[in-house]
Order: C-alpha cells, then sequence, then structure tokens
C-alpha cells in the first residue's frame, strides 16, 4: 500500500462534490462561527483585551482551572497507566465489563456527573461523610474541582496507552530479562520510553478536556470567585452580564490554548506513530 | 501460565504479590472514582421509591425536556451523519492538499471548550451579533430558542462519524470500489453495495456516540439555550434546574435516563468493538 504513488489517478468518482460538501459544511458550522469569535475580540484595543484577560478574578480562575487540569491529568497518566496495564497483562474476572465502564466518564452526560459527585462527595455524601471529619473537603473547594477534571479525564489516558501496550513485542522483555534486568529495571528502562508517547498524548488530551470542561464542574466547584471559580464559568458570567468583549476577550484565550494544546498533541501523535514504525 | 516449567511467560510477568498489589490499587482507583458515581446516580433518584421516581419524570416540564432532547439528536445526528460519510469518502479514496489540515479542523470542535461552542453562536445570532438586529427585524428566533441549541448541538458533535469513518476507510483502501466501477457499477451503486456493508459497523460507532453526545451536551447548550421551563430545557438543563431547586429526588430521576443512554451506549459500543474485531 505505501508503495503506491500518491499522486495516483483513480477511477473512483464523486472527488469534487465530496470535498466540495465537506470544506462548505466545515467553513459554514466551524470555521464562520469561530471567526466571529477572533473577529469580535479585534474590535477591543490591545488596553481593553489585556485588562480583561489579566484582571485579578480572571487570572486566579487560570490558576484554579490550570492547576486542577494539571494536577487531574497528573493522577490520570499515572492511574490510567496502572489500569490499562492491570486490563492488558493481567487476568481477572468481569474484565470486559471493567474495560467497558472506563469510557463511562465519556458517555455520562457532564451534567449528570456533576451533581453525582457533587452529591457523594457533599459532608453527608457517600465519601463525604468519611472524608469531612477527616479535614478534607472535596465538595465546594478547589479539590472538587480536581475530582470531576479526574473524572472526566480517565478514559483518555487508558484509550491512548493500552493499544500501544497490547502491540508491545514480547521478545523485547524477554530480551531484557535474559540480559539479567529485574521487572522494574524491564518496566523502567524498556518498557516505559515505548509506552512515553502515548503516555503524554493521553496526559495532553486529559488535561486540555479539563480546562475546557464546564458542566462536571460547576455543581461541585462552590463558584466562589478568586477561589474556586473555573474560567468557562466566568465568560458564562460576563455573558448573562451582557459584557460580550469581556466574555469574548476570555474565550480568545482559552481558544488559543486550545489551539496549542491540538498541536501539541497531533506532534505527539507523530512522534508515537515514527516511534512505533 | 499455570505450566511448572519456567515458561518464557514468567520473563513477562510480575511476582503474584506485586501483580495483586497493582490489580488491587487499580480496581480501588476504577471503584472510587466510576462505580461509586454509577452508583450513585440510581440510588439517588430511587431514594423515594418508585412512584417519585415516575412522577419526577411524567411532570410536563421533563416530558417537555425528553421531547426537546429528542427533536436535537434528530437533527444533528443525521446531519452530521451525511457529513461524516461524505468528508471520509473525499478524505479517504482521493488524494490531495492539505488533507491532513483539513481533518485536524474537523477534529476542531472537539478541543474547543463547550463553553465557547456556546459563545460564538451568540456572537453570530445574539441580539448584539452579527446578524442580530436583521433576524430581529425578520423576527426569527435563533439565540434563546430551539435553533440555537440544535446549532450549538450540531457543533460539539460535528467530528464523532468522520473521525471514526476516516481512518476506518483510508485503512480498507480503494481497491474494492474501483474494482466495482471498472466493472461498470455506477458511483452509488459502489456507494450502497461495497462501501457501505464494509463500513457500517464503524458508522453504527461514529453514530452511538454522537448520539450520547448530542442528548447529553450541556455547556455549549446552556449558553444559547435561555432556561426558559418547558420551552428550551433540554434533559441535561432540566436536571440543572431541578437541582438547583433543591429538589434532588426529581434531579436524579431525571439524571438517571441520562445515565441509562450512557449505559446503553456503552454496551452497543462493546457490541460494535467485539463484531470489529471479530471481523478484521
Amino acid at each position: 500500500m505505501a508503495t503506491r504513488p500518491i499522486t495516483r489517478n483513480t477511477v473512483i468518482p464523486g472527488f469534487t462534490p465530496t470535498l466540495g460538501y465537506t470544506v462548505f459544511y466545515l467553513s459554514l458550522i466551524v470555521l464562520l462561527p469561530l471567526s466571529a469569535l477572533v473577529v469580535k475580540t479585534a474590535s477591543l484595543t490591545w488596553g481593553e483585551f489585556f485588562a480583561t484577560v489579566t484582571a485579578p478574578r480572571v487570572v486566579a480562575s487560570y490558576k484554579v482551572t490550570f492547576g486542577a487540569a494539571l494536577a487531574a491529568a497528573g493522577v490520570n497518566a499515572l492511574f490510567g497507566l496502572l489500569v490499562a496495564w492491570v486490563l492488558v497483562r493481567y487476568r481477572l474476572p468481569g474484565k470486559r465489563f471493567i474495560d467497558a465502564l472506563v469510557d463511562f466518564p465519556f458517555a455520562l452526560p457532564t451534567a449528570v456527573a456533576g451533581i453525582t459527585l457533587s452529591s457523594v462527595y457533599a459532608a453527608n455524601g457517600w465519601l463525604g461523610q468519611y472524608l469531612e471529619p477527616r479535614g478534607i473537603k472535596v465538595a465546594f473547594t478547589p479539590v472538587g474541582i480536581f475530582v470531576a477534571m479526574t473524572f472526566i479525564g480517565l478514559p483518555f489516558v487508558v484509550r491512548t496507552v493500552q493499544p500501544v501496550l497490547e502491540e508491545l513485542e514480547q521478545e523485547v522483555e524477554e530480551a531484557a530479562a535474559c540480559l539479567g534486568a529485574n521487572r522494574w529495571q524491564t518496566f523502567r528502562r524498556v518498557l516505559l520510553p515505548e509506552l512515553l508517547p502515548a503516555l503524554l498524548t493521553g496526559f495532553a488530551l486529559a488535561f486540555a478536556r479539563g480546562v475546557g470542561e464546564y458542566g462536571s464542574i460547576i455543581f461541585i466547584a462552590g463558584n466562589m470567585p478568586m477561589v474556586s471559580e473555573i474560567t468557562p464559568l466566568l465568560i458564562i458570567t460576563k455573558l448573562e452580564q451582557y459584557d460580550y468583549a469581556g466574555a469574548t476577550a476570555i474565550a480568545t484565550v482559552m481558544l488559543l490554548f486550545s489551539f496549542l494544546m491540538l498541536l501539541t498533541v497531533n506532534l505527539l501523535q507523530k512522534w508515537s506513530r515514527r516511534h512505533a514504525a | 501460565m499455570s505450566s511448572s516449567a519456567p515458561s518464557p511467560s514468567r520473563t513477562r510477568t510480575e511476582p503474584a504479590p506485586v501483580r495483586w498489589a497493582l490489580i488491587i490499587t487499580a480496581l480501588l482507583f476504577l471503584g472510587l472514582f466510576l462505580f461509586v458515581p454509577l452508583a450513585a446516580v440510581f440510588a439517588q433518584a430511587f431514594e423515594k421509591g418508585w412512584d417519585a421516581y415516575l412522577a419526577a419524570i411524567r411532570e410536563p416540564d421533563a416530558l417537555a425536556a425528553v421531547k426537546l432532547t429528542l427533536i436535537t439528536a434528530a437533527i444533528s445526528v443525521p446531519v452530521n451523519l451525511i457529513f461524516g460519510v461524505v468528508a471520509a469518502w473525499a478524505i479517504a479514496k482521493f488524494e490531495f492538499r492539505g488533507k491532513q489540515l483539513l481533518i485536524t479542523l474537523i477534529d476542531l470542535p472537539f478541543s474547543v471548550s463547550p463553553v465557547i461552542s456556546g459563545l460564538i453562536y451568540v456572537l453570530l445570532f445574539g441580539l448584539q451579533g452579527w446578524l442580530g438586529p436583521w433576524l430581529q427585524a425578520h423576527d426569527i428566533k435563533i439565540i434563546f430558542a430551539v435553533p440555537g441549541i440544535v446549532l450549538a448541538t450540531v457543533f460539539v458533535t460535528f467530528p464523532f462519524v468522520a473521525r471514526e469513518l476516516i481512518p476506518l476507510m483510508e485503512a480498507q483502501g480503494k481497491d474494492e470500489e474501483e474494482a466495482a466501477i471498472t466493472l461498470g457499477a455506477s458511483g452509488f451503486q459502489t456507494f450502497w453495495r461495497v462501501t457501505i456493508p464494509n463500513i457500517k459497523w464503524g458508522l453504527l460507532y461514529g453514530v452511538i456516540l454522537c448520539n450520547a453526545r448530542a442528548m447529553g451536551e450541556f455547556g455549549a447548550v446552556s449558553v444559547v439555550s435561555g432556561h426558559i421551563r418547558g420551552s428550551t430545557n433540554t434533559i441535561p438543563l432540566h436536571v440543572e434546574i431541578l437541582y438547583n431547586e433543591y429538589n434532588y429526588v426529581a434531579a436524579f430521576a431525571v439524571a438517571s435516563l441520562l445515565a441509562l443512554l450512557a449505559l446503553v451506549t456503552l454496551v452497543v459500543k462493546s457490541f460494535v468493538e467485539w463484531r470489529m474485531r471479530e471481523l478484521s
């Protein structure tokens, strides 16, 4: 397949209409509306824009949003790797069920996740009743934001690491073992470098998802300005106050971040493909 | 695994205590972060028994929300299904410049925060937006009305079918279609008789995920909805209102419908994955 020259003509019909429709529909639904955001931002002066996106309340929201997303992605990288490892390598009863359940945060509407987590971690909730007496307040604090982001980011690392782990050739590990490496050394020196691109991709995806997340967080966060108010919520607050310019300016910052993450993920995937080849 | 001789597989696994420790840690993590919330939705929904549950679901505002959610999904899923198939055809069957960029742009809605997905439509169609004054003059309501909800949903579910089909059709190549065309089949015949049977499972996979998101979207829809009870509330928005009114039993009862949808989605998804593995 790879030997086929890319410019080869094909007898298959429909190139112009299908590509035309694709570009048209993409422009109509995605590119045109997104450009409205850019144009609206461009109507602000640099001073206005800068003042809006660096206001203390906004900066505080960046800190809590990015901080919690980073922590959640970190936890997901660690435990996602562990879950993927257990699912691929070990035999355990109900593995199919567990494997399917990993996608639950992906399938569950975020508002449902939000009210559920909030009730589970509230002072009288299933987990909250044990945590709060020990001084661990989760619901209505930044910790709650971290918990919600961990929940929604969970599938990303598992689902990026799992296929790579399945494809690993066992000869490499056997060779390491024959050369006298113990299991930990084999893991550290042989397996982990192989898994690293996928692990980082999963981390980046979980991080990006956490930063943009809204529904599952607002119910558990408490939404206190300067403390537990996430950036997406701040956009909505500005919008409800008819401060369209302010909402747009903050949205532009988040959009730029999204593009940056998209680029990072694309580069990571390119790296991981080259790694696999 | 159980062979007594030191088999090669020994070198690929850990000592039993380590293995058990890893399994137990993984299960604890999944139990805490997945199973507890899953059980909690249903436990809370049935806290006051069946009657309260049914009453919450049969309530007129809840039914209106269900209806709007079904309408939204019934529009956005087919629209994105057609787009997905068309885009996958163009990308998988032909070579052209900028293909990689096109794929990245199709994926774009996934990396945009849901709140921004709603905001951009407010900027376009809202009163202060580009088309706002014109729309008002012609008495067309998009924002804070059903069309806005549908548009925002179409945006957030845009990539699902396309991103499922593109790699699948690229992997399948175009030999079969070329053979059919060479043997005299028309383009449409080739598509229906050759391509569709080849991609049907991938298609179903994309549709089921697209549908789950369409019915469950909250952030984007919340920005454009206006939250008018019984009129512009989808199920997730109705859940939010009930929850904020401290009507927890009703909130969780309605939420359990969405949790059920999520579980059905997972079952179908697992089935399709199993079928696709069988076929390959």
